[in-house]
């Protein structure tokens, strides 16, 4: 269980958007830390957004994403007071899964 | 690789996520990631379909975004010099309808596909984030409507690195 996302939702002219800050250092498993030593990979792998109960977008992550992901998309719909949920799963099988309701 | 968009009951989407997140290390992962196994068993090595590609090409093909065409109608904003490549903002969008489908590449990076998206329908052809680039090269915007691929493409200038090593 990572650190909590930051989530924001706002609806605009019939549309949400939603902006979401995920905390996670996603290792490519690349770099060396001070001892000379190979960090392990360690990235955010999938990634899920529900509104209520649907979902609104799915994504697949490598370690090409950057440290603490950021991610801003936009779909039809939502009311205010409505549930957004964001989910990830990391490559050591870890969850994180946090909430918003659209402004 | 296809990800079906059936029921979304919370279970499902759970047991669906579990099962991808150990699908491309096959059944040893996706018997841990179901909770079967204990993360021991999992390999160091994460492979994935695109994910483990190193040509461009490739990673749009193992993606299903092969084949696509360079087009006006994808837009691709990326800062013209970054100055840290360890947190590059990309933002792609379309005017294009019926999009299902974004991938973001990075052609010089030891991982070149980035991330893939998947849109159902009602969520709009519009995505911001942010890439790692290793050094200075083309981000690639990987875009499907109706079956059809398009593609955009931008150079970032480098000036520090930020894949590690």
């Amino acid at each position: 269980m990572g650190d909590p996302m930051k989530i924001k939702a706002a609806l605009m002219d019939g549309v949400t958007e939603v902006k979401v800050l995920m905390r996670h250092p996603m290792e490519t498993g690349l770099r060396k830390d001070e001892s000379g030593a190979l960090v392990p990979a360690w990235f955010i792998t999938e990634v899920t957004a529900t509104h209520v109960d649907r979902v609104v977008l799915r994504a697949q992550f490598g370690t090409s994403v950057a440290r603490n992901p950021y991610l801003a998309f936009r779909f039809k719909g939502g009311q205010p007071g409505d549930r957004i949920t964001v989910s990830w799963v990391d490559s050591k099988g870890d969850r994180r899964s946090d909430e918003a309701t659209i402004g | 690789m296809t990800l079906h968009t059936g029921s979304t009951a919370p279970a499902d989407a759970d047991r669906r996520a579990a099962l991808r997140a150990g699908g491309g290390l096959g059944l040893l992962g996706a018997l841990t990631a179901l909770g079967l196994l204990p993360p021991s068993a999992v390999r160091a090595e994460w492979t994935r379909a695109g994910f483990d590609a190193k040509s461009v090409a490739q990673a749009l093909s193992d993606a299903g975004l092969g084949g696509g065409v360079n087009a006006e109608q994808i837009q691709l904003e990326a800062p013209e010099i970054a100055e840290n490549g360890a947190v590059v903002p990309i933002r792609v969008f379309t005017s294009l309808a019926g999009v299902d489908r974004i991938a973001i590449l990075v052609e010089k990076n030891p991982t070149i596909l980035s991330s893939v998206f998947e849109l159902p329908d009602g969520t709009e052809p519009s995505i911001v984030t942010r890439v790692k680039m290793a050094e200075t090269c083309r981000l690639i915007a990987a875009v499907r409507s109706d079956a059809k691929v398009y593609l955009a493409s931008k150079e970032v200038k480098v000036t520090l690195g930020g894949c590690g090593g």
